[in-house]
């Protein structure tokens, strides 16, 4: 599932132009279309995959947000181990979870993120092994 | 009288002040709050353990540090740094694949199996 969706991403990216634009705007492009898909395959259970997919879709430089209605909790918690904190900073909203919690989303978002990792070093592979034989 | 100014979270009762009159109308009584919070931390440390092992087993084998229970300070220091190698390995590929993907022709066999793969 995760396969299709970055295909396709990457196929709408070839699409916009290649002529037009930089490498590196598409580098970022392709990076931003590989969180999200990952984002969107793990489903909106996860909190990372919420936190990561308002991240991508938040662009910068817009002008006014809407007010939020949902009471977050914006303490920060446990600043006391410098290794939970680093871990919290890694893991998409992890600043805000119970220990737990954190522990929990930080598994799962390192199983997706080495899937994704793996996904994308068999394209590259299959990609560079075509332009070999070319 | 100092737990009604602990504050926990986003819930509704962590305003209240102390005044008798507020005391009557809030929502989740302090006490009990107390009793879970401990029964909480008591169950915990197991639900920890079990995670951090979790944890463990996503690693990959060299970054496990050979078999047993590593501590679990020097298993998040792994974590965070397999989870920044991970993300630097996809800012690298993405990078790569930018680059192959300029190259490669529309006509191409490639570009034929991607347009097959994907639901039209």
């Amino acid at each position: 599932m995760v396969a299709l969706r970055f295909l396709r991403a990457l196929s709408l990216v070839r699409c916009s132009g290649p002529g037009a634009r930089s490498p590196s705007y598409r580098a970022r492009g392709i990076r931003r279309a590989a969180y999200a898909c990952m984002a969107a395959s793990a489903g909106p259970r996860r909190a990372w995959s919420r936190a990561l997919l308002r991240k991508i879709r938040r662009r910068p430089g817009r002008g006014l947000r809407r007010p939020r209605a949902v009471i977050r909790r914006r303490r920060p918690v446990g600043g006391g181990d410098p290794l939970e904190v680093a871990l919290r900073r890694l893991v998409p909203g992890g600043g805000c979870m119970e220990y737990c919690r954190l522990l929990e989303e930080a598994a799962d978002y390192v199983k997706c993120l080495a899937m994704q990792v793996r996904l994308m070093q068999t394209i590259v592979d299959s990609a560079s092994h075509v332009n070999s034989i070319d | 009288m100092g737990g009604k100014h602990r504050r926990i979270g986003g819930e509704v009762g962590w305003r209240v002040g102390s005044s008798s009159f507020a005391t009557a109308f809030r929502p989740f009584p302090s006490r009990s709050r107390f009793k879970m919070s401990s029964r909480r931390n008591r169950v915990s440390e197991e639900e920890i353990n079990e995670l951090i092992s979790k944890l463990q087993s996503l690693l990959p084998e060299t970054r496990r540090r050979g078999a047993g229970r590593a501590s679990a300070a020097k298993l998040l220091k792994e974590t965070c740094s397999y989870i920044r190698s991970l993300n630097r390995e996809v800012d690298d590929l993405s990078d790569r694949l930018s680059g192959l993907m300029a190259t490669l022709d529309s006509n191409s066999a490639e570009a034929e199996i991607i347009r097959s793969l994907l639901p039209s």
